[in-house]
């Protein structure tokens, strides 16, 4: 039997930690608030970004030789893998769930004789990646210091990405990220950014896109605009990433907040047995000694 | 009185505007241009500059200062896509020197490269753009 001394200090340290847990639970409650606004507010410019791009890449494709963004480097052969995870663990299956589905998506290109190269956003997939695919990273991009995520910090990684494609340093650029969709359910989402992919637009888009005019011309937009794209796209993972990961967190530290709870019940319920025990032990001596008397 | 349009402005970060306006003069790559309702459907680029709005609804900005993107105009509405951008009165002399020290710095990186980079030109082009909206917007 455990003695009470231990059992009392064991129930402060499950308390003391579920306190913890609770005070994360609800600071990640608040910054997922703000991670949805900041989400929220940046989809009319994705929105928007994608529509155009997509009605002007189709007026385009038409006359051969666009431009490389666009139309790829010609050959499929140096895969760039873009891994954004969080900086901090603490966040349920978050980090792993990036890093399982990036990891499947290297075993399949290699197989197919591809050459991987990974570039790691974040630090948590950088330290799960590193233990067996250390040979294929190529950098990577620290974001623990950027307190309120911003458009300049996705545009650092698509200069980033965009300057290794004008070196020919890959082919096809795809990133990985969590997709948020609620609090419980983030689905881990791989997006082709390079050579850049487009939805087919409604039918009723299209044939308002036919009639538009260009300024300077619709390549120069073009060019213009892809580089623009694919920032944007990083920009809307990240940030879905973002409230990815406090939806992540919070629901991880609900469920650590209720198993501490259930742990510090069952440790009150021993607690009190093994006092009653020792009590009834010493009425026993008590007695028996007074009936040898 | 002409009719009103939809005049919309976003930032990857934010919407700053979206209102009914009588029009919209923008500084597009080739030179500035005013855009009213019914105007034919155009895609722009847009270089350095002040955005300015007509006929806004009484204390609504009516200028921005925005750093290139592109714009979207199709009849009744026009869509301006900015890379940076914030109302004129948020303006300050310093944030524009801020701009432009950033676009004169890479402007000379390339300047001091090799000879003949094809993107001098624009980051020269970059910088006088910049001077420009500062002198229209602080003076």
């Amino acid at each position: 039997m455990p003695n009470l001394k231990d059992l009392k200090n064991r129930i402060a340290s499950v308390k003391s930690t579920r306190k913890i847990t609770k005070a994360m639970q609800m600071v990640a409650a608040a910054k997922l608030r703000r991670a949805q606004d900041a989400a929220e507010a940046a989809r009319p410019y994705a929105e928007r970004m994608q529509a155009v791009m997509s009605g002007l890449a189709q007026a385009v494709d038409a006359s051969a030789g666009g431009p490389r963004l666009l139309s790829g480097s010609g050959k499929d052969d140096v895969h760039l893998l873009v891994v954004m995870t969080a900086e901090r663990g603490l966040c349920g299956g978050f980090n792993s769930t990036i890093v399982r589905k990036a990891r499947v998506a290297i075993d399949t290109l290699v197989a197919q004789g591809k050459t991987v190269k990974i570039l790691t956003v974040g630090k948590k997939g950088r330290e799960q990646l590193k233990r067996d695919h250390s040979a294929r990273m190529i950098g990577h991009v620290d974001l623990s210091d950027v307190k309120r995520l911003g458009y300049a910090d996705a545009a650092r990684i698509a200069t980033n990405v965009l300057d290794r494609f004008d070196a020919g340093e890959f082919d096809v650029a795809t990133i990985f990220f969590n997709r948020f969709q609620s609090v419980i359910s983030q689905i881990p989402t791989a997006t082709q950014i390079v050579p850049a992919q487009f939805e087919a637009p409604a039918a009723g888009a299209e044939a308002s896109g036919a009639q538009y005019d260009y300024e300077p011309s619709e390549e120069a937009v073009l060019e213009d605009l892809l580089p623009r794209g694919v920032a944007t796209q990083i920009f809307t993972a990240l940030l879905e990433n973002a409230a990815s990961e406090q939806g992540a967190r919070m629901s991880a530290m609900d469920n650590a907040t209720r198993n501490a709870g259930d742990m510090i019940e069952r440790l009150t319920i021993e607690y009190n047995r093994s006092r009653q025990a020792v009590i009834t032990n010493e009425l026993i001596e008590i007695i028996s000694g007074a009936e040898a008397l | 009185m002409a009719a009103k349009m939809q005049f919309d402005l976003v930032s990857p970060e934010r919407r700053l505007a979206s209102m009914a306006v009588d029009a919209v003069q923008i500084p597009a790559a080739d030179g500035d241009m005013t855009a009213m309702a019914d105007h034919a459907p155009l895609i722009t680029t847009l270089r350095p500059g002040v955005l300015r709005v007509d006929g806004a609804e009484s204390g609504a900005e009516t200028a921005y200062f925005i750093t290139g993107g592109f714009a979207d105009v199709a009849g009744p509405a026009i869509t301006v896509l900015a890379e940076q951008a914030m109302p004129a009165s948020e303006v300050t002399a310093d944030v524009m020197d801020g701009f432009i020290s950033q676009a004169r710095a890479a402007h000379d990186k390339l300047r001091d490269g090799d000879a003949g980079q094809p993107g001098l030109d624009a980051a020269a082009k970059l910088v006088a753009d910049l001077e420009m909206a500062k002198s229209q917007l602080v003076g």
